[in-house]
């Protein structure tokens, strides 16, 4: 079974986030980065289901700069089997990067591929559902368990919507997205990072894999929130009530 | 090119608030494309939420429903919606940011080969090629503008963000046929295990109470906030502390992985304020809260904060204002 993991390197997960001065772009200077915290979720996934099995192969995948070399190397670090980086060069949209995962998933064949239901920077959520729809695979999102079947041939996934708990089956090939709860990811051990600077890294160039075509989505600027006034600290639980119902907040 | 399509998931039951922001949403963006908005009801309440749906300020309301329809998937729904838009051109399609649309709408832009933006908060522009929004991101922290340049773009909205419509007159209803074999031949649904509740849901609540890891769970705190919340007939909510531990199910997280809420009043009850529960509330119109800290986050954000240990606090608040009540 070979299972492929999607992953993105993110802003560590509680970096206060500084608009740089002019305000179409990001102070990222100090910042440190790690897996995205959802996708490092899908990696120990992976990880727990070749452990089920005795055998597969866990292939980790992230479309982007030099830079994110690091975090393909914390998730073999954890214990993925080899990695693939593909270089997009400058900014790619959401289906830019579904495309050229799109042409790594048509080469690697996996059974299973795993996401995170969510970068952690820019919130889209849209990749990994691209994904499921340019290959055709089924999907399940916002995964808090799955189970694969005896047979290995399909998974039982529980999803956390908004209604509360869905169970779907897919039949593999399929997409799936994890969410918090579905498992605690694993600290990388010393042996494991000694032994990730030695697994295979392969880079390509995206025009190798695809015609990514043309960036149509981009963020142009940031703002910051309006800052909100104070508010006001209460003595008592009578005061309390007293505003709740003056103000008629309730 | 300059007219809208709101895509709303009717399961059975009454539109929700959030489909009424939607369609609010939706005659936003064609007002500034200048063109006009229709509506897709795809699933077994199409038909029922049609009427009520047509008083919306729409053009035209379209139904869908039928067997491949009766439960909820990504593949039917993004298979529905990419056969309806077959032969018709809209400049925008969008629906309302759920547990859904967070699925089936990206996998559509794959389909229509779409530019896509999530969970909008605001219409800027929408031109012939260009369509500007903006969005929160990095954990709510920032708002960022976002560009699709493309004829046609998909785009949902933060409901809470969007007032809806105030009535008017009744457009004309038109059921269209769905095609068959929609359903993925790959996925089946299994089942769903929602929970039952007598209180409000969260996202339509003017009133929400959530409860945070300080009340200590069903057997101490959470019994406390819950008669505070019958109350006030409010909705529960919780942090994600408190829903990891077992003491709420997963459907009543509010924050980044949970529902993002903004109730007239949300009444904050030992939880801390993390920057991920934050993101799920921040726009709320009032924050109450209680916690025994005087350095807890949320007190940045309240609007009214009472500094006090919530086992003490809880019940005098509720004993004061059920005594106000009368
Ligand atoms: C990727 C990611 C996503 C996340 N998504 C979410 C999300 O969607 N929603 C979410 O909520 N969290 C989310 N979290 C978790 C978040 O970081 C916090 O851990 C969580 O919100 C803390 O919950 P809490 O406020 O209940 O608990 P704590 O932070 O432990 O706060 C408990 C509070 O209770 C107060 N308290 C204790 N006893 C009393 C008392 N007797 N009287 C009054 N006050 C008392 C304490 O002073 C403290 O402020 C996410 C984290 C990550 C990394």
């Amino acid at each position: 079974m070979k299972l492929l993991v999607t992953l993105k390197r993110t802003p560590q997960r509680d970096a206060r986030i500084r608009i740089a001065e002019g305000g179409d772009s990001l102070d990222l200077d100090n910042i440190q980065f790690e897996v995205n915290p959802f996708d490092e979720l899908a990696v120990e996934e992976a990880l727990r289901i070749r452990e089920t099995l005795g055998e597969a192969e866990v292939v980790v995948v992230t479309v982007g700069g030099e830079e994110s070399q690091q975090q393909l190397v914390s998730a073999m670090a954890m214990g993925a089997d080899r990695a693939v980086r593909i270089d997009g060069g400058g900014t790619l949209d959401s289906l830019q990067i579904a495309r050229a995962l799109a042409a790594v998933a048509a080469r690697e064949e996996p059974d299973l591929v795993l996401s995170g239901k969510l970068a952690v920077d820019d919130e889209c959520g849209q990749v990994p559902a691209m994904l499921a729809g340019l290959l055709g695979w089924p999907q399940a999102n916002q995964a808090s368990s799955i189970e694969l079947s005896a047979d290995g041939a399909s998974v039982t996934v529980v999803c956390e919507v908004d209604a509360g708990l869905e169970t779907l089956r897919l039949d593999l090939p399929a997409l799936v997205t994890a969410d918090l709860r579905l498992n605690e990811p694993r600290y990388a051990s010393l042996p494991g990072i000694m032994k990730a600077k030695k697994k295979p890294v392969e880079v390509l160039a995206i025009e190798e894999l695809c015609d990514p075509g043309a960036t149509r989505s981009r963020v142009t600027g940031f703002r910051a929130l309006q800052e909100k006034p104070p508010g006001a600290i209460l003595g008592s639980v009578d005061e309390l009530a007293e505003v709740l119902v003056e103000k008629k907040l309730i | 090119m300059t007219d809208t399509l709101i895509v709303i998931q009717a399961a059975s039951g009454e539109l929700g608030k959030s489909d009424l922001s939607a369609v609010g949403f939706g005659l936003e963006l064609a007002s500034a494309a200048g063109g006009q908005l229709d509506l897709l009801l795809l699933g077994p309440g199409a038909e029922a939420q049609a009427g009520p749906a047509a008083a919306l300020g729409a053009r035209q309301v379209f139904t869908m429903g039928g067997a491949e329809l009766e439960t909820y998937t990504a593949e039917v729904f993004a298979g529905a919606t990419a056969f309806f838009l077959e032969g018709r051109s809209y400049r925008c399609v969008g629906a309302a940011t759920n547990s859904a649309s967070r699925e089936y709408f990206p996998r559509l832009a794959a389909v229509l080969d779409a530019p896509m933006a999530s969970d909008v908060l605001e219409v800027e522009s929408v031109d012939p090629d260009r369509a500007v929004f903006t969005r929160a991101v990095f954990v709510g922290n920032l708002l960022a503008t976002v560009e699709l340049e493309a004829p046609r773009v998909l785009v949902t909205c933060r409901a809470s963000e969007f007032e809806p419509p105030p009535s008017s007159e009744a457009a004309p209803i038109e059921a269209v046929d769905a095609p068959g074999g929609l359903a993925h031949p790959g996925k089946a649904f299994v089942g769903i295990e929602a929970a039952t509740s007598d209180r409000p849901d969260l996202k339509e609540a003017d009133i929400i109470v959530s409860v945070g890891r300080g009340t200590r769970g069903p057997e101490e705190g959470i019994p406390l906030c819950e008669r505070l919340a019958d109350v006030l007939d409010a909705a529960l909510g919780a942090t994600r502390a408190v829903v990891d531990a077992g003491w709420m199910a997963n459907e009543f997280q509010i924050g980044q992985t949970g529902k993002i809420v903004a109730p007239e009043v949300y009444i904050a009850i030992g939880l801390s304020g993390s920057i991920q529960h934050l993101a799920g509330m921040r726009n709320s119109r009032t924050i109450v809260a209680i916690n025994k800290d005087p350095e807890a986050p949320i007190f940045e954000v309240a609007d009214f904060g009472l500094v006090a240990d919530l086992f003490d606090a809880v019940p005098e608040l509720t004993a004061a204002l059920e005594k106000r009540s009368g």
